[in-house]
Parts: structure tokens; sequence; C-alpha cells
């Protein structure tokens, strides 16, 4: 699938900024199911540098501007072709060992809850049966926590969306991080874009998902939002440990202004007119 | 001190120096050493404890000797580990190639919470992790020295080492003319030189080393600024420093001056808000990503924990032997992780004669010395060790030697360690001498200064 992106980023500073400092993981990751046609990255009036591939394969760019800043628009634009590799992250060079993903954050720390659903989910599938397993516990997490915006906020951990028993793409990908490293398979957050198309079914255009380490095949993608593993819709950017790790974009802006941000994603099939935004606040 | 019932050579002089001072003059002294002291600042904050936080640690003015042939070989053991440790962390954060060989467990080391994935795959300049290395050692007999623990990231106490050697020959000038004690007042010329062999590949003028501290409110803050001072060199905080572009720079009143390596005396968590802790104040946004993609070092380097943690240590001499094909010269203390069942079981049995840790404790807080403990203190750490066995190790306790101690009734033997700062960059270096801590209650094998220990001179003989 040839997909079009737009993702724009606009951070207000009110009163403005002595400066901000961002750091960015805006550019899609390279393996054998997506190609980059073109890819853009823009920050006007910053000052870029201090990039690179860091260990878990993702392109990183650090942005400074110097105030006052009232305002950071950061404009992504590209054109990526995608392929359907049923999920798998075939052919992704990184270094970071597999097992380091069995750590948790304070976002996928498992409690009481979260172990009871692992094990729950796992009682009638095989010990050996390494991909029924994860499909098992991405299953279990969708059913346990309803789609439902709103309900929970940047920070709400694992634990808390599942006592809720709600929440969006991000408790869902911590909660199956969460029961993942409980059951001892290595797990991570996956940031980048979904085209979900004209039928409605599919959540968030800028969107989350995680990756689970399967002995024998390597990273693969499930999405508990959306109850699949990611396909030629999907666009992987980068990852982490959480979604603050993931994050696209991580910033610190020095001095006392409130700060206000909005987010547009636009994401088309180039070969089909229809088209789909999203707008954040 | 005493080799069968006698004193050892190195110390009779000083036996005889110490026996022949009058009361008067020692006390004279005593109050002479604590003055300097206070005068030149040097204090240690106790984390834990109320009182003062400005309190002097007891300096004790009897010497610690090493004869220059036993030194000789704990300088070639200090060096061999240093090097085994800076490639352990070159190996776990790149191939892994110790793991792959089953040497050390997989997840030990990958699942350990020092161990930094934001540093997977970079090598830093030179090859090394961990610039000063500091390894605390304990003597037990002639020729036998035990490692304790290994400090691969910011080990502090290198300003009592130097400040006590001062403090000596100032008021003990005869001494230092009678006996020919190799110098370590080089020490902070070596760490700028170390520190600056470091500098990345895109450093092409004269490094700017500058150290970079939490401010004046951590209990080392005393030795930041004196080992800035000594070395000539910028004490700054995270608000002194920026990113812009590829580098790091910092703010002067001549502009902005670019900064090649960071000696850094704050956690890997603070460095930097955009890779670690969000919260910190202490850090410099942006930092991690103009050291990854290699415009700045950092000393030591993120991660370098990892190897430090009490449950590597005890694959030690397994790093030994792996990368360096040689017989560790220095010996572990053999150490009963709680993790593991069967070693749980024998140290539950057995905690009346044991030394327990905690994994990543430091500073003598939350041990338990078996042998001299109470029954509800053992029953105490039972009761912790049952609920988080991964969270202790233990150790035998140790027939640590002891040095001849200035005390109330005159001179006694006290229970000593020594902890020498190895400097790793283009070279490995090591000066002759460190940080001595005695155990100033009779008896006691508990040496840190936040219970209650005292300092002293370390005097290694020239040939």
């Amino acid at each position: 699938m040839r997909l079009t992106i737009s993702h724009e980023t606009v951070y207000r500073f009110n009163p403005p900024m002595r400066g901000v400092v961002q750091s960015h993981r805006l550019t899609p990751s390279q393996f054998e199911g997506q190609q980059v046609i073109e890819w853009q990255v823009q920050v006007d009036g910053a000052t870029r540098g201090a990039a690179f591939r860091d260990g878990a394969g993702d392109w990183i760019e650090t942005v400074t501007l110097l105030g006052p800043v009232s305002e950071v628009r950061v404009s992504v634009r590209g054109t990526i072709e995608t392929r359907d590799l049923a999920g798998v992250l075939r052919g992704h060079r990184e270094t970071v060992p597999p097992l380091a993903y069995l750590r948790p954050t304070i976002a996928t720390e498992a409690d009481k809850a979260l172990r009871a659903l692992a094990s729950r989910a796992l009682a009638d599938v095989p010990q050996d049966d390494f991909l029924a397993r994860a499909h098992a516990l991405s299953a279990a997490v969708s059913a346990a926590i309803r789609y439902s915006p709103g309900e929970t906020v940047a920070g709400t951990s694992a634990a808390q969306a599942l006592a809720q028993g709600m929440g969006v793409c991000q408790d869902h990908t911590h909660a199956l991080i969460a029961v993942a490293q409980a059951s001892d398979i290595p797990a991570r957050y996956v940031t980048g874009y979904l085209e979900s198309g004209s039928d409605g079914g599919a959540h968030e255009a800028s969107h989350a998902w995680a990756e689970l380490w399967i002995e024998g095949i390597g990273w693969i993608g499930f999405d508990p939002s959306n109850e699949c593993c990611p396909d030629d819709r999907y666009v992987r950017v980068g990852s982490g440990h959480d979604a603050e790790g993931a994050a696209p974009i991580r910033g610190v802006a020095e001095g006392t202004g409130i700060e206000a941000m909005e987010v547009d994603v636009r994401i088309e099939d180039a070969n089909s007119p229809g088209n789909q935004g999203q707008t954040q606040q | 001190m005493f080799d069968a019932d006698a004193v050892r050579a190195p110390y009779s002089g000083l036996l005889d120096w110490s026996r022949n001072m009058p009361q008067e003059l020692r006390s004279l002294k005593q109050n002479e050493a604590e003055a300097l002291f206070r005068r030149i600042g040097i204090t240690f904050a106790v984390y834990g404890e109320g009182g003062s936080p400005d309190r002097l640690i007891p300096f004790d003015m009897f010497p610690r000797v090493f004869q220059a042939d036993e030194w000789a070989r704990l300088e070639r053991g200090v060096k061999q580990r240093a090097k085994a440790l800076n490639a352990f962390l070159v190996d776990v954060y790149g191939r892994g190639e110790i793991v792959k060989a089953g040497r050390i467990p997989a997840r030990l080391v990958y699942q350990n919470e020092a161990y930094e994935t934001a540093v997977c795959g970079i090598v830093p300049s030179k090859g090394v992790y961990a610039h000063i290395v500091g390894i605390d050692l304990v003597r037990t007999g002639p020729d036998e020295f035990f490692v304790l623990e290994d400090n691969c990231r910011t080990p502090s106490g290198v300003s009592y080492m130097l400040e006590n050697r001062e403090i000596m020959m100032r008021m003990f000038p005869g001494l230092f003319q009678e006996n020919r004690i190799a110098p370590v007042e080089n020490y902070p010329a070596l760490l700028r030189r170390t520190l600056a062999s470091v500098a990345p590949a895109k450093c092409d003028g004269t490094p700017r080393v500058v150290i970079l501290t939490p401010g004046h409110f951590n209990s080392a803050y005393y030795e930041h600024s004196f080992l800035a001072d000594m070395m000539g060199v910028e004490l700054v905080e995270g608000a002194d420093l920026f990113v812009e572009g590829d580098f790091c720079w910092m703010r002067t009143t001549e502009g902005p001056k670019k900064v090649d390596v960071i000696y850094r005396r704050i956690d890997d968590a603070f460095i930097d808000p955009l890779c670690f802790r969000p919260d910190s104040m202490l850090g410099v946004p942006g930092l991690m990503n103009v050291y990854r993609s290699g415009g700045v070092n950092i000393c030591s380097a993120p991660g370098a924990g990892v190897a430090d943690d009490k449950a590597i240590y005890t694959y030690v001499p397994e790093m030994i032997r792996f990368y360096l094909g040689e017989a560790p010269i220095l010996k572990n203390v053999p150490t009963w992780q709680c993790t593991k069942p069967e070693d749980c079981k024998y140290v539950l049995e057995h905690l009346d004669e044991l030394v327990v840790k905690e994994v990543h404790g430091s500073g003598g807080y939350g041990m338990l010395v078996g042998p001299r403990s109470d029954k509800a203190t053992i029953e105490l750490f039972a009761q912790k060790i049952r609920e988080k066995p991964w969270n202790y190790i233990a150790q035998p306790t140790l027939a640590l030697s002891t040095c001849p101690t200035f005390v109330e009734e005159g001179i006694a033997p006290r229970h000593v360690d020594l902890r020498p700062y190895c400097l790793v960059g283009e070279n490995i270096d090591l000066v002759p001498g460190g940080l001595t801590r005695v155990a100033l209650t009779e008896g006691s094998l508990v040496v840190n200064s936040s219970q209650g220990g005292g300092v002293k001179d370390t005097w290694v003989m020239a040939e």
C-alpha cells in the first residue's frame, strides 16, 4: 500500500519560553515491511543536529529553538510503500537484546489484576506455543479494556487502565506489555500511523501498539485496540519501553509559560481518493 | 599490622614514633588536624542520620603502610580488574559475547536495573565506560586481598586521599623526610589527562573538560569543587550547559564554549530529561542525543553501573578469564545470592555468621553483620530476605586486617579497608595510595563513614 502522511504538531507557549529542546523520533523504521519514498520533518526557526540511529533501530534527531518561543510547529510529511508481513518485524536492524524488554516501567508494571488476567488468558494455551500465547494475551487485553477515548490520561498506568476497564491505544499497549512481561515474554511499545479507511472500524491515525518477542520468529506486532496484527495499513516509526520512552516528540521548554498542544494527523491511501484526518487537543 | 605476634616491618618505625609522642603533643596535633579539615571545608554529609550535615569524618593520624612489593601486586590486580570491567561493558552493550558463551546469565545482565538500553550499540571513545574505578579491598593475610565491591559509576572519596596526605605532610614533615613515601599529589593531573584522552572524535582542538555536579546540596559537593580546582577545570551545574546543533555548550561571560568531556557526578537517571527521568532538573535536555551521536563524552558513561552491581560482582573473576585470558590476581569474596533458592536457604540457616547486604545498597546502610547482631535483628533480616530474596546477597564475615590506630588509651589495632582509584582512558593509571577507612569502634568491621568510620593517610613506600 502506498500511504501519504501529514502529521503536524503545534506547541503554543504563553508567555513565550526562553528556549525549547526536543528529541524527535519521527522517521519511519527501516524493515522489509515498509520503504520510504520521501520523508520530511520540518521545524521553522529551529537548529537541528545530534542525529543518529539508536540501538533499537530508531532514527533520532535533536531540535533546539532559542527564545522567546511562542510557538513550535513540527511538520512531518511523507510517502511510504508498505507491505503486509502479518505483524512480523522482518529485516529490522537493532542491537538491544530482547531480554532487556522484560523489565517493566512504572507505566507497564503488572499488578495482581494484570497477573491474574495473564494467567487466565494462558490457562488453556500450550506452554510451547509461543505465538498462540501472544495472541491469547492480546485478545484478553482487548476484552478487558474497552476502547473509550477521554477516560484515561497520558500518565495512566496499565494497572489503572485495567481497573477502569476503559482506555485508548496507549492503555491497551501498556496493558499488553504488562501481561506479556508477567508471562516472561519480552514486550515493547511501538508508535506509528494507521490508515483506517472509511469503514470506521479502526481507531486513531496516530497510533500505538505492542511488539512481543516470539522465540524462533522475532518481534511481532499486536494491536489490541483493533484486535489484529499490523498489516500494510500500519506505518512503524519507533519503539521504547513504554509510551514515554517511545514518544515521537519529547521536549523540554525553559520558562514559566503555559503549554498548549495541537496534533493533526492525515493519512491517505495514495491510490484511493478517500482520506481521513483527526485532530487531538 | 602484626605478623606472627610481631609488628610487621613497615610499621616498626612508626610505632616508635607514635609511642614517643607525648600525650600533650598528640592532642595538640589531633586538634590541629581537625582545624585544618574545618578550614578547608572538607566535611561529609551523612544520609539518613540526624545531626549536622557538616560533620567531619574522624581523621586518624597513624598512617596505613604498604611496602613497594605488596603494592606492586595490588596495583596489577586493580588494573586487571578495571580493564576487565570495561571490556565487559563494551561487550554487553555490543555483541554480548560473554552472555552468548554462557559465562554469565543473560537475565542477570539484561534485566538488571542498571542496564541502560539507551546506550546499546555505543562504543565510547577509546572503548571506556568506567573512567574512574574505585575498588574496595580488604586484606585478610600477608598476601591475601579480597575485593568487597567495584565502583564503576562515580566513586567518591578521592579528595580524602589527597587531603589526608596534605595534612600529614603539614603536621609531620619529619616523617616524610625519614621515610620514602610515594607521592599521590599528581592524581588531579592524571585525572585530567585521562578525561582529555577520551574526548570524542569530533573534538578537533584541546578538549574542554568540565565537572557536572548536582549542586551544593549534594553530600559530595566539596569533592566536586575540590577536584575542579585541582584540575583547573570548570565546575558546572545542569543549567550552565545547553545543547545546540551537534554539540553541548557551556554558558560563559564570553559567550558559549563547546564542551568535549563531562565528568559527571550525577546519576544516570538525572542526566537528561529527554532520555531518562523527565522530571529531572539537574541534567541537560538533549545531552544524551549529543553523547550518542558522538558530540561529547560523558564520564563515567551512562549504563556503566551494570558492571558494579552486587549480583554481577560474582562474575568479575570470570570476566578477567574471558576477556583477558588471565588468572584473577585479586580474589572475590564468596557470595551467596538469595535469589537462588539453595543459596537463600543456606543464608537463612547461617545468618549469625554472615554479612548480608542489599544488592543496590551502599554506604553501609541496610546491612547485617551476623556475628555482631542480636537475635531480634537477625530475625528481622530473615523476614526481609524471605520477602524480597532478590534484593539481598550474603558473604562470610572476613577476618579483616587491622592497622595501628590512635585510641583513648594509646595505640590499638582497628580494622581497615582500602579504596584505590584506578584511572582508565588511553592509559590505565593508579596512583600509589588510596582511601583507607578505619572502623574506630573496637572490634567493628563496618568502616563506612556514615557508620562511625574514620580515615587515614595511606602510604606506599618507594622502592
